[in-house]
């Protein structure tokens, strides 16, 4: 599946939505895919703050645990309850419906640490 | 760092789209497309899965008998021709050197399958321990290719690339047979809590035998299996894993594997040991426990009972076939009766659980 190219990424494979003064946050096609069948999303808690680069949520597959790093700073806006029942909505549609939080972005600088599509691509082909 | 080991049947697995990782030295497929829908096709229809990273151990010997009945905790004398053995072996202390399979193909012919990451080690004790003996051992773990076909269809689609009668194998037992014309071993065993069986052949049959089992299956729904499938399989089935649920520090008596170690057979590695646990009686259990509370028990995670620390989880995962989180636990022998509540400790914090019955699945 193809990187949107309206959304920013992280080297951890999270993508990042800008809406307003709201990030929009979940991973990759290409992470859902490495992880495999996703069976629980460990959510963080509505106004929890995170600095950019905190674990803020955990994704179990059946195999493993990955965690979900802030992409950027602020405090949690929304978390998206459908993951509760339907995890594997990560699997289903990894850039849409299977978006994980939301956060109030405290400083939007952050932002511009972010990768563009072509830098991510970029890294997919390149590796770490 | 060695180089990691490739079966015979690698190839066919990379045609295949398998994802493959490193286990135990070996490069082999965790999963091909997908770890939930391998396992209930396993469950539902037919799973073939290449174990042939298993060693293979064959003893010969006048003292075969003697010798094999001394490494291992269960009752050797006992077998009868074309027939498996489940076994513990253990060290003088009662910790575990390995679970193993014992194939009797003569009175003084045994065939042993141990675990891929053991074998070496396993080889060293075996040698170890013939010291004395009139025995041969060969480590023969590259010689043969182990391909294991599980599920309620197994039996039909092998039947028809067998000369073999299958119905007149029991489970535990083997028999010798064509498989797809090639002369095999094939025994009424597997690891993942279905009726099926597991090939043992010559290295270089193996692909020609895994695609003929591919292509006869193909309408009753086979399809491979990777290693992820054959661990919560196998979970499910209460089924242990060396160096999870028993290991050097961790005896069979504790692991739950009592059947299988007959403390009243004459003198074998660890019985002093094991009597002595057994008297004093067993501190820690393994115990099956489901999550109350939503999160998965892995592997390591500690468990709790009123902020205490009691024991530790051995093996954890979503079960697809029960559709709930569940695990094996050593814990403290006190905490292991059946509804009794513990919290497994995940990422600090103590998440409610409860032992239950196992095994967790049993097949209709």
């Amino acid at each position: 599946m193809e990187n949107p190219k309206d959304l920013k990424y992280t080297k951890d494979h999270e993508w990042v939505r800008v809406e307003g003064n709201k990030a929009v946050i979940g991973v990759t096609d290409v992470a859902q895919s490495l992880m495999g069948d996703v069976v629980f999303v460990e959510l963080p808690e509505i106004d929890a703050e995170f600095a950019a680069g905190e674990a803020a949520a955990n994704i179990e597959s059946v195999k493993a645990v990955s965690e979900v790093f802030a992409p950027v700073g602020g405090k949690i806006a929304e978390v998206n309850t459908a993951l509760e029942d339907t995890p594997e909505l990560i699997n289903k549609d990894a850039f849409g419906e299977g978006w994980i939080f939301t956060v109030e972005i405290s400083d939007s600088a952050e932002l511009d640490n972010l990768l563009t599509v072509e830098e991510y691509g970029k890294l997919l082909v390149e590796g770490e | 760092m060695t180089s990691l080991k490739r079966t015979p049947l690698y190839e066919t697995h990379v045609k295949a789209g398998a994802k493959i990782v490193e286990f135990g030295g070996w490069e082999m497929p965790i999963q091909y497309t997908g770890i939930i829908e391998e396992h209930n096709n396993c469950r539902n229809y037919a799973g073939i899965f290449d174990v042939s990273h298993m060693g293979e151990i064959d003893v010969k010997g006048p003292d075969a008998l003697k010798f094999v009945n001394k490494l291992v905790t269960n009752d050797v004398e006992k077998m009868a021709l074309k027939q498996c053995l489940y076994s513990p072996m253990c060290y003088e202390d009662g910790g575990v050197v390995d679970d193993l399979l014992v194939y009797k193909m003569a009175d003084d012919h045994y065939y042993i399958v141990v675990n891929a990451s053991n074998t070496d080690k396993d080889y060293d004790w075996f040698l170890q321990n013939a010291k004395g003996m009139d025995v041969k051992v060969d480590n023969i773990s590259d010689q043969v290719v182990q391909i294991a076909l599980q599920g309620p269809k197994a039996e039909g689609i092998l039947q028809k690339i067998t000369d073999c009668d299958l119905s007149k194998i029991k489970y535990y037992w083997f028999d010798y047979g064509k498989v797809n014309g090639i002369e095999s071993i094939i025994s009424r065993t597997g690891y993942t809590g279905e009726d099926g069986f597991e090939i043992y052949v010559k290295p270089e049959f193996g692909p020609g035998i895994w695609d003929k089992i591919m292509e006869t299956g193909k309408d009753e729904g086979v399809t491979p299996i990777g290693l992820g499938a054959r661990d919560t399989l196998r979970l499910e089935a209460r089924l242990p894993l060396y160096g999870h649920e028993m290991s050097d520090s961790i005896s069979p008596l504790e692991a739950g594997l009592g059947i299988f170690v007959k403390l009243n057979k004459e003198d074998f590695n660890g019985k002093t040991a094991l009597v002595k646990q057994k008297e004093e009686g067993l501190k820690r259990k393994l115990a099956g426990f489901e999550m109350v509370e939503r999160g998965i028990p892995r592997a390591e995670y500690p468990i709790t009972k009123d902020g205490k620390e009691i024991g530790w989880v051995t093996s954890g995962s979503f079960a697809p076939s029960l559709n709930k989180n569940i695990g094996l636990a050593l814990i403290k022998a006190e905490y292991v009766s059946i509804g009794s509540e513990i919290e497994v400790n995940i990422r600090n914090k103590g998440i409610k659980a409860k032992i239950v019955e196992t095994p967790f699945y049993k097949r209709g």
